[in-house]
């Protein structure tokens, strides 16, 4: 069995959610603390990945990132950066895909928070900076897990965007889904049922230790 | 010395209310905001600390401004020397009693205030509990604490004993008084409960619809010097029968329960759930409406 796709895959998750976790935490704490007008339009952005199917997600990605169009030759001459048919071009898909697995728990976790920790931190003379890395984000660690783990899982079941703009090339862009799919086209069904059932299990058991973290049971089977 | 003269419109759920404040608060002086819910006592603090920002007007503390909007002062929340208590304490959760308080200290001071004020409010037992395994009396100990770390020459309590049963409220008013007097504090407070305001404040400022409506010492706000008394309490009622000629009017004062004797004139200003002050001048008590 090639491993290969499932290493492709798990980087990319790996990858996806340390960028989504820098990025959703500024965020999600100024979506649950701005009253800026324009908050509902971002937060129906940020949303849309949820109810978009990935091929639409993926079919303008295509069409902006190809080197005819204005952001694709741009970045291609000024920056070099290939976003088509490679890795790179995957991973901001699936930021873009993964994005609200990631703001939505961290941003409930911030609103569920009484406003009166952040208000107590600022009486103490401590900086909005302080107060979120010492105060808040402690306060919400079942929700980061949460949105770590819905992240990872949810980019490692990707498909359709990856299709669209990674296309399938072996060590480059053809992740455990594509494979499995590339596997049942050419009717090698155990090759295709050995990748599955690995993904089956690795998913299954990141879910599992995040329901037995945040529910507390392993706190107490431990002890 | 605190000078607060602002104005503000605070978007409530139903209908707007205008703030229009105009306070004056003595260095040392244990003031009261007293008032029915929505009367703006909380805001008030919150105006006061930054958390709120004043449409008009200014705020000067000891001769430094912290709030003008003609000259567009607007000093952050961080900068305001106060200690806050909150109404639900707002205790980190993942800290220790130690933690919460070591949090508070600034880069410059030395971490032993914070066994000071362990010991001072008896809570070096505690220090290594979570906030979650403490009872609402003890919570409020690790606030007050808390907001002392920083050595403030100004204390604001919003409601700090609202959720507290009778024996704890009288155990930490006694704990306010001493913090108030041993670190020589201006302290603010705000309270429903006259029988906590009596033993505490210096002054009532008493606040409705957002304006101040009424401002005096004490003792002459809620009227206890009119009598001049060998012993008085304060007590609610919660009977009030005829018998013959005369009425029987049952007060609660603190557990007990005593039975005054009143003429008719005296019932006819009174109704069950009244607060009053029952005083005896020589052999005859006085009941008189608070």
């Amino acid at each position: 069995m090639d491993w290969n796709p499932l290493l492709l895959t798990f980087k990319l998750a790996l990858v996806t959610t340390v960028i989504l976790l820098l990025l959703a935490i500024p965020l999600a704490y100024w979506l649950s603390y701005s009253k800026a007008r324009i908050k509902p339009v971002i937060e129906t952005l940020v949303s849309m990945p949820l109810v978009l199917p990935p091929t639409v997600i993926g079919f303008y990605m295509l069409v902006a990132f190809s080197p005819t169009s204005a952001i694709g030759s741009w970045l291609l001459e000024w920056m070099g950066i290939k976003l088509l048919f490679s890795f790179s071009g995957l991973v901001v898909g699936s930021v873009v895909y993964s994005l609200p697995f990631m703001v939505h728990p961290v941003q409930a976790g911030l609103a569920s928070l009484s406003p009166s920790l952040k208000e107590a931190s600022y009486m103490m003379g401590k900086s909005k900076f302080t107060t979120l890395f010492k105060v808040l984000l402690p306060n919400i660690k079942p929700a980061l897990l949460t949105g770590i783990v819905l992240t990872f899982a949810h980019t490692v079941g990707e498909f359709g965007v990856v299709l669209m703009i990674g296309g399938n090339m072996p060590g480059k862009t053809k992740v455990a889904s594509i494979a499995i799919y590339d596997e049942v086209e050419a009717l090698n069904y155990a090759a295709a049922n050995s990748y599955s059932l690995i993904l089956f299990a690795v998913t299954f058991s990141i879910l599992l230790l995040v329901y037995l973290t945040n529910g507390g049971y392993l706190k107490r089977f431990l002890k | 010395m605190i000078g607060l003269h602002v104005r503000k419109t605070l978007k409530g759920s139903g209908k707007n209310i205008e703030l229009e404040l105009s306070l004056d608060i003595k260095k040392g002086e244990f003031v009261t905001l007293y008032g029915e819910s929505g009367a703006g006592k909380t805001s008030t603090l919150r105006l006061l600390s930054g958390l709120l920002t004043p449409d008009l007007g200014n705020i000067t503390v000891d001769g430094s401004v912290w709030f003008d909007a003609e000259k567009q002062i607007n000093l952050p929340s961080q900068t305001r020397k106060l200690g806050y208590v909150f109404q639900d304490y707002a205790l980190f959760p993942h800290m220790s009693v130690r933690q919460n308080l070591e949090f508070a200290l600034t880069k410059e001071q030395a971490s032993t205030i914070v066994v000071e004020l362990l010991e001072f409010m008896e809570l070096l037992e505690l220090q290594d509990r979570k906030p979650m395994s403490l009872s609402g009396g003890q919570k409020q100990r690790v606030a007050l604490a808390r907001a002392l770390v920083q050595q403030p020459e100004i204390l604001i309590l919003d409601e700090p004993l609202s959720a507290l049963d009778y024996a704890m409220r009288v155990k930490l008013q006694a704990y306010i008084l001493r913090i108030h007097k041993k670190f020589k504090l201006t302290t603010i407070l705000v309270s429903h409960d006259i029988g906590e305001i009596v033993r505490m404040s210096d002054r009532v400022v008493e606040l409705q619809e957002g304006k101040v409506i009424k401002t005096a010492a004490t003792a002459d706000f809620f009227g206890l010097n009119k009598a001049s008394a060998k012993f008085k309490f304060t007590g609610e009622i919660i009977s009030i029968q005829k018998e013959d000629v005369v009425y029987v009017v049952g007060v609660l004062i603190g557990n007990e329960l005593v039975k005054v004797i009143a003429d008719l004139a005296e019932v006819r200003q009174l109704a069950i759930g009244d607060k009053v002050y029952v005083a005896s001048k020589a052999f005859n008590p006085i009941l008189q409406k608070i």
